[in-house]
């Protein structure tokens, strides 16, 4: 864990801002700013802040360059590069005192000037750009690149590592390197002559980024789907989900197809609705597929029905939720953590399910893949829950660890040489005694043969309408989910466990829980940590939550869904629980945290 | 659905078919329909067809959603595997059967609720997708199982069973799937085995995504005067311009026809399926014709029976995803899973 920093906001260790009108092509700019400082190794956290809409509406960058490698949103902005003059009085509210901000100057903008403990410079980057480039659309773009020299100069990047990312990203469009090169040269050499180069914040080079690369959640997510080998991917299109589909798409392309034949070894239907999507997710697996979904809030709720169906006649799925703010159609493109409780109980009926809550793209990557092998062992579906601030924003990620030994849990099939040696295949029967029945793949016989059915069944798999034949069987769906406790993911504890004060938190808020925790520790509060990795609680939950007397339960949601599910599925004293809330929509900082805990602690209410 | 275990006792002197399995091979648990009920008619054409193409029962997968239509696929091939979902998302899950294993043979039984109201949308897109299925639609006109409401299928002004007189317009399955692009479109009636049995052969066997709208009277809730979904109207309204034969590519061919008078068509299995013109002017390759001669007929209070459509060129689901001759559920793992050195090739483009 990193160590808190003493000096105010300096070398390595600031919070740079973009300001931008959606559309514009700023995306890459600013990727291609925090890319060089990472290159220069030098960790970085990237937030993007994006309307739910195409062309012209106000979005925002963030990257937080932390030296000492944090990982959540700072909450302070040093340097704000103010590109969209319809924000402009906000964005300069937004600096904190002792900041920087950076706009075009081709136009006057006096109203930028009202603040004293900002320094404002002013870089007349549209009429450099009319100077040196043709054309409307070029002028537009180049803009954006011609802020990134700018930037190089003012936080000291190094112009060689930016050349050898543009170089990388228009391989096949070398020209377009030099056009680039040449916007970064002007900004640069603009911002060299004008300003006072390097500003107090700015990059020092490290080597702290060795073994990591940076990728965005949804993406490592389909990676784990590619690993595990899934090869039915059925979806109907929402944010943020989308680009989970396309990075498994894109990895297919390229690992999947036969080179020979150009056949695909995997099968992606854009379905005409979330009910078809999960359907075919669940048709796919009862075949023996490995299948899955990614989608959103809305698309679980529409998934109800099929969800429970999966439950009862126990039949694999992993479906990714990448949440976002509810409820209805809420900001799509804003983070929360608003689908726990919908998740662990969807559908009608007496249904619960397995969930895994990962912090980070690494998780997402490992857990995708364990999601895959817990869907088949267990024969149910299995919910990977991320959110938007994880599927969409670039992490940085520690290298992804894989072993060509590895196998794959397919689960308790049994094949036509096995179906030879018994009597007589029933579906639902727990010959092992661990709650897991056999099931067979469709085709492998007629001695394999059932009838899978939502409707009431007996242990055998034939219909039922007995009451205790009924019973039978939803005890030992009962007991089975029991069983997922031993399997998922365990909790991640930190601390020696003597603090009389316990966190607990879930998935993204990870980050600035742990900066928060040292925040605390530094003003004389020690606190344990449990961060929850699966549903059902694990052992590890319930001993946790008996040896705190507090409590505080952390998490990205109005209605503390967490809670509810701790109180709902553990032993633990309701009274013992506190809740920290945060659910505006953007990634939490630890700021709020801090407040959280220190008020609670000082009035006594969490005495 | 509920079913009871059929005895399973074998007349030897049973005909057998070229896998050596008797009719009895293809049969399912026993039915627990109203006695009566035009779908144990369809189920026992099923039978007939699977036994008459020597399928192996584990090749055949069956499919439904809820809805007396859907508990039917209990009733045949129990050797093969069979999923009674949710209603009306049938053709998701057989989509997604589908993907995964392209070698099984997919029968979906439907019904008018499950496939016209509440499975509409799932209906069109198995049809935009050609999903490779034999996709039949047992068609009432009724909900059965709630007892009695009228369907989308009801004809407008026909009556309930109480005497209320349906004041909607039908949907029609077979002008729907003509209108979406299906390439294989026909209507039967439960009662008449002879035309249906054929009709299921060719379905089975064409490429892409085969639907049977099957007229199949509800004994207990529409089979009453002033309905025109009943056994005696659906009887003394069919036209049927096409008659269908079915020949397995084993069989020589030994009825021969008159020429102009048939259409032989060939299908991928080597059989092929005969049509024999009873209406001269009517030709079953022509989308736009069919779709008219269908609503002229319809606006006589006449059910056009046969295969009214039966077209090529269209590429179905697997052709369109260009997936492998060898089912997707069958891949090795290594085939599948690009390993460590791929990993480290795909992580050093993310620095």
């Amino acid at each position: 864990m990193p160590q808190l920093a003493s000096a105010p906001a300096g070398v390595n260790d600031f919070v740079v801002k973009f300001a931008n009108v959606n559309g514009t092509g700023s995306a890459s700019a600013n990727s291609l700013i925090m890319k060089a400082i990472f290159r220069m190794g030098v960790p970085v956290v990237g937030k993007n802040f994006f309307p739910s809409n195409i062309q012209g509406l106000p979005t925002w960058y963030e990257i937080r360059v932390t030296g000492v490698g944090w990982i959540a949103r700072s909450g302070r902005v040093d340097v704000m590069v103010a590109m969209n003059s319809e924000t402009y009085s906000r964005d300069i509210a937004e600096v904190s005192s002792g900041g920087f901000l950076i706009f075009d100057s081709t136009w006057p903008q006096p109203s930028l000037l009202g603040r004293e403990d900002v320094t404002v410079l002013g870089v007349p980057l549209a009429q450099l750009c009319t100077d040196n480039f043709e054309g409307a659309r070029a002028r537009i773009l180049m803009k954006n690149i011609m802020y990134a020299g700018v930037l190089a100069a003012l936080l000291d990047l190094d112009l060689g590592v930016v050349r050898e990312l543009l170089a990388e990203s228009y391989a096949k469009k070398p020209a377009l390197v030099d056009a680039n090169m040449k916007a970064i040269g002007i900004g640069y050499d603009y911002a060299r002559k004008n300003f006072d180069c390097p500003l107090p914040v700015r990059v020092g080079k490290l080597d702290r980024t060795r073994g990591h690369f940076m990728m965005d959640g949804n993406t490592a997510a389909a990676l784990g789907c590619l690993y595990a080998g899934a090869t039915v991917g059925a979806w109907y299109p929402i944010t943020p989900s989308t680009s989970l589909m396309d990075a498994f798409r894109g990895f297919c392309n390229r690992h999947r197809v036969d080179p020979q034949t150009g056949r695909r070894n995997f099968l992606i239907m854009q379905a005409e609705d979330e009910l078809a999507a999960i359907g075919a997710v669940i048709g796919a697996s009862w075949n023996g597929a490995r299948a899955f979904t990614p989608t959103s809030g809305p698309g679980i709720s529409l998934m109800n029905e099929f969800i429970g169906l999966a439950y009862y006649a126990e039949i694999p799925a992993v479906l990714f939720d990448v949440q976002r703010v509810g409820p209805s159609t809420g900001m799509p493109t804003r983070t929360q953590q608003c689908d726990l409780m919908s998740c662990a109980y969807a559908s009608h009926g007496d249904t619960r399910h397995v969930l895994l809550f990962p912090a980070n793209p690494e998780e997402c990557f490992y857990m995708a893949v364990q999601a895959f092998d817990l869907a088949e062992r267990l024969q149910t579906p299995v919910f990977v829950l991320l959110d938007l601030d994880i599927g969409m924003n670039d992490w940085m990620v520690p290298d992804l660890k894989w072993e060509d030994s590895f196998q794959p849990d397919r689960g308790k099939i049994l094949t036509a040489d096995m179906l030879e040696k018994i009597d007589r295949f029933s579906r639902y029967l727990d010959v092992d005694n661990d709650a897991i029945p056999w099931r067979t793949i469709p085709g492998v016989g007629e001695k394999g043969a059932y009838f899978t059915r939502g409707s009431g069944h007996n242990k055998y798999g034939g219909y039922t309408e007995d009451s205790a034949e009924y019973q039978e069987v939803m005890e030992r769906l009962t007991r089975k989910f029991r069983a997922a406790a031993g399997m998922v993911p365990k909790a991640v504890v930190d601390g020696d466990g003597k603090a009389s004060v316990g966190v607990v938190s879930i998935g993204s808020c990870d980050g600035a829980v742990r900066e928060a925790l040292a925040q605390l520790r530094a003003d004389g509060l020690a606190a344990d940590y449990l961060r929850v990795r699966g549903f059902p609680f694990g052992e590890e939950v319930e001993s946790f939550l008996a040896g705190h007397e507090t409590i505080f339960v952390i998490e990205q949601n109005r209605d503390a869904q967490l809670k509810s599910l701790l109180t709902l599925e553990t032993e633990v004293e309701k009274r013992k629980l506190r809740s920290v809330l945060y659910y505006s929509g953007l990634p939490m900082s630890a700021d709020c945290i801090v407040n959280g805990i220190q008020s609670a602690m000082a009035t006594g209410e969490a005495a | 659905m509920s079913s009871a275990i059929k005895p399973k006792v074998e007349h030897p002197g049973l005909p057998r078919n070229s896998l050596g399995l008797t009719r009895r091979g293809y049969e399912g648990g026993m039915s627990t329909l109203c006695a009566g009920c035009g779908h144990d008619s369809v189920t026992a054409a099923i039978v007939q067809a699977c036994f008459e193409l020597s399928l192996q029962p584990q090749s055949v997968a069956k499919l439904s959603g809820i809805g007396c239509s859907s508990k039917t696929t209990a009733y045949f091939v129990h050797g093969a595997h069979g999923f009674n979902g949710v209603h009306g998302r049938m053709p998701a899950i057989a989509a997604g059967a589908s993907a995964a294993n392209r070698t099984l043979k997919y029968i979906g039984v439907s019904g008018d609720g499950d496939s016209l109201s509440i499975g509409l949308g799932q209906l069109g897109h198995a049809i935009r997708r050609n999903m490779d299925m034999l996709y039949m639609l047992e068609n009432n006109g009724v909900y059965g199982l709630t007892k009695g409401q009228f369907s989308a299928s009801a004809d407008m002004g026909s009556k309930s069973k109480k005497g209320e007189a349906n004041d909607h317009e039908p949907i029609d399955p077979v002008l729907l799937a003509l209108s979406l692009g299906a390439t294989f479109v026909a209507r039967s009636f439960s009662g008449d085995k002879q035309q249906l049995v054929p009709l299921i052969k060719a379905g089975l066997m064409h490429p892409g995504f085969a639907i049977i709208d099957i007229l199949s009277p509800c004994v207990t809730f529409n089979d009453h005067e002033g309905s025109t979904k009943s056994y005696a109207y659906v009887r003394e309204h069919l036209q049927t311009p096409i008659a269908t034969d079915y020949v397995e590519a084993r069989r020589e061919i030994t009825v021969s026809y008159a020429a102009g008078e048939t259409v032989p068509v060939d299908m991928h299995d080597g059989g092929r399926v005969v049509l024999r013109k009873l209406d001269a002017d009517y030709d079953p390759t022509d989308r736009a014709g069919a779709l008219a001669y269908v609503q002229e007929h319809q606006a006589l209070g006449e059910h056009v029976t046969g295969l009214i459509y039966l077209g090529e060129g269209r590429r179905h689901f697997h052709e369109r995803h260009l997936t492998p001759e060898e089912p997707l559920n069958s891949l090795p793992f290594d085939k599948l899973c690009p390993g460590k050195a791929a990993m480290d090739r795909i992580l050093a483009y993310y620095r």
